[in-house]
């Protein structure tokens, strides 16, 4: 019998050479004269220990990792095509303790299909959501996501089921279904790390979603920054058959606009314009794309799905903490030792988060700074790293969740330097539609370079249009902009030359 | 086929697709490496656009580019999660080292690899992670004498 072997084929692994271990692999058994299946599989989200090779033997997936293809030929003379004693050797994936620990629902294939294959998804429990849900009337599969308590994953944090009751409840012919994976804050890959490890699963949540609100056709938004997700859903479509039924998914690739992100812009893109914010109301639920009722979500709420009708919603909502029910995929970024995907229930502290999981810091430095939420989350100090993980909590401190992303900080950054760039993402990407962020942006940056070259009496002026931004920009991008400016200024007000008692 | 040709022929592939415009625009920029100006005035007719709306979806997303691209794209990402592990020291040493090369320096906004960082991609499909400095110039050097 053929071994199989699984290299993955995400990204990151890609990035970090994949691809030659992949061929070194298969060449090496060639000359060897074995025969391998090789699966280019997901991550498993230990992107330290990538390329991580798996082999699948009778104890289960035995990990090696991280492998350089200078190290194969040893692998194959140690025997891992048994799972061989090696020190690369990590033992039965399962068993890795950073996996053991987490509680993976929304990423539980991630890493462990072939992601091309519709029939390893349907084997490992993908397609009973939908099943059960074309057996269900509408209502009753928005009561189930209602009563789960699943919130919106990209960040706002609104339910879902409200949402999704919305659209259902808005007569029209024609209504959609759009999936938002513009994954464009800084820190986050779980969308990307679905669809290039679990596409069949989003495919699902979006049909699904397209039963409860009656709507035939879906869009996915993908950012250009990720080509290989793209290819990843498009081959994942190609193979799809009547899985989805008569409901037809489209994917529509971004150009390269942060502020795409935000809901009415990415509509505004698919219909083909430049993606600036729209007024709201009225709420896409209600007149979305093309001027239709429109439910769209962010990914990861999408892919929560097929689970909650799988196992049921109380399942799902007996998970978490006060009113963030269920699990959230974070995801370890920056200076960290163990980065990564880390999907848990909600309620950890931040702060076993990044020493439990993260390991520290990458350099070895002290952590000083943490980013949550993407370029408009707050930096949090370390006096702030016992706060829980839950939309509450975060929102008590002045931050946010965001959609999970956690960017780690040594003591050598300097928070004067990040506020300046928070401003200065925000002076890029703004679309210009509205007066605060456009112009309140640019003068963001003159003024936090003014504190920096010792004016501390620009303080005051920064806090004005701070408020001005927050209190006046039509989205998120320039309302909430102000927030790891502030934050930093509040937390690191010595890396602000001291002024700003 | 002459670039008037692609872009017709392009035009012909997308048109009745609701919301045409951005996947004719890729299709366009993957063809012939960017949008030509004179693939503006047959775009806007048959979208029933006018050109100025055209251009302006073109100049309002960064991806879009009307001039060809140097031999090379290299993209170096100088989004927060980079920056905590040296991506800007990356990116000053890219934009001094590629000045005159021919190859073709942008800046990325995430590339969602923010646990390896710091990350370029290399023509919009290699991807590189935990970039130092010596390793971009083996790169950059790999990418001169290929080409």
């Amino acid at each position: 019998m053929r071994t199989t072997i699984f290299v993955p084929g995400d990204a990151a692994a890609l990035a970090l050479g994949a691809d030659a271990v992949a061929t070194a692999i298969s060449e090496e058994a060639a000359r060897r004269g074995i025969a391998i299946k090789l699966v280019r599989n997901g991550s498993r989200g230990m992107v330290w220990l990538e390329p991580l090779v798996e082999v699948a033997t009778p104890r289960g997936r035995i990990a090696y990792g991280p492998v350089a293809p200078a190290e194969v030929p040893g692998l194959f003379a140690a025997g891992f095509l048994t799972g061989g004693v090696h020190a690369l050797c990590l033992g039965p994936t399962e068993e890795i303790p950073w996996l053991a620990r987490q509680q993976r629902l929304v990423c539980r294939r991630v890493g462990v299909v072939d992601p091309r294959s519709l029939a390893d998804y349907v084997a490992r429990g993908g397609g009973e959501g939908l099943r059960r849900a074309r057996a269900m009337a509408p209502a009753e599969i928005v009561r189930a996501v209602t009563e789960s308590g699943l919130r919106g994953r990209g960040g706002a944090a609104f339910p879902a089921g409200i949402k999704w009751q919305t659209v259902r409840a808005t007569a029209a012919p024609q209504k959609y279904v759009v999936c938002n994976a513009d994954e464009g804050d800084s820190g986050t890959f779980s969308d990307r790390m679905l669809m290039e490890g679990d596409p069949y699963c989003l495919l699902e949540g979006m049909a699904i979603a397209g039963l409860a609100v009656g709507a035939s056709q879906g869009y996915i938004y993908v950012r250009s920054e990720y080509p290989h997700a793209v290819a990843a859903l498009e081959a994942a479509l190609a193979g799809a058959g009547d899985f989805l039924g008569n409901f037809t998914i489209e994917v529509r690739v971004g150009a390269g606009s942060y502020v795409c992100g935000e809901e009415t812009a990415l509509l505004e893109s698919i219909e083909g314009k430049r993606g600036i914010v729209r007024a709201k109301p009225p709420l896409p639920a209600v007149a979305g794309l093309f001027g239709q009722p429109t439910l769209i979500n962010n990914l990861v709420t999408f892919a929560s799905v097929p689970d909650i009708l799988a196992q049921g919603a109380a399942a799902y909502r007996d998970l978490g903490c006060g009113r963030s029910r269920g699990t959230l995929p974070f995801q370890l970024a920056g200076n960290i030792k163990h980065g990564g995907l880390v999907e848990v229930p909600f309620g950890l502290s931040l702060r076993e988060l990044l020493y439990d999981f993260g390991g520290g810091s990458r350099s070895g430095r002290p952590l000083r700074a943490v980013q949550v939420g993407g370029p408009l989350g707050a930096y949090l100090p370390e006096a702030q790293f016992d706060t829980l993980l839950d939309y509450e909590a975060f929102a008590a401190i002045g931050a946010g969740l965001g959609h999970g992303g956690i960017v780690a900080f040594d003591d050598t950054v300097d928070l004067a330097g990040q506020a300046r760039y928070a401003m200065k993402f925000c002076a890029i990407e703004s679309c210009g539609k509205c007066t605060p962020c456009r112009i309140g942006s640019t003068r963001g940056v003159e003024v936090i370079d003014r504190i920096r070259a010792g004016d501390g009496r620009q303080i005051a002026l920064l806090e004005e249009l701070c408020e001005t931004m927050t209190q006046g920009s039509l989205c998120a991008m320039g309302s909430m902009t102000p927030i790891p400016v502030l934050s930093a200024l509040r937390h690191f007000a010595e890396d602000f030359g001291g002024k700003c008692e | 086929m002459e670039s008037s040709a692609i872009v017709a022929h392009i035009i012909e592939q997308h048109r009745v697709r609701p919301g045409a415009l951005l996947p004719m625009l890729h299709a366009m920029q993957d063809a012939l490496g960017c949008i030509p100006p004179e693939a503006v005035p047959p775009i806007a007719q048959a979208l029933n656009l006018s050109r100025a709306e055209v251009h302006g979806v073109i100049s309002y997303y960064a991806h879009f580019r009307q001039t060809p691209p140097g031999r090379h794209v290299v993209r170096v990402c100088c989004a927060e999660a980079c920056q905590a592990v040296g991506g800007e020291a990356l990116a000053e040493h890219a934009r001094e080292r590629l000045a005159g090369s021919g190859i073709t320096l942008e800046p990325v906004y995430c590339l969602g690899l923010c646990a390896c960082g710091p990350s370029v991609q290399v023509d919009e499909t290699t991807l590189h992670a935990r970039v130092t400095l010596e390793k971009l110039d083996a790169l950059i050097a790999a990418l001169e004498s290929a080409s």
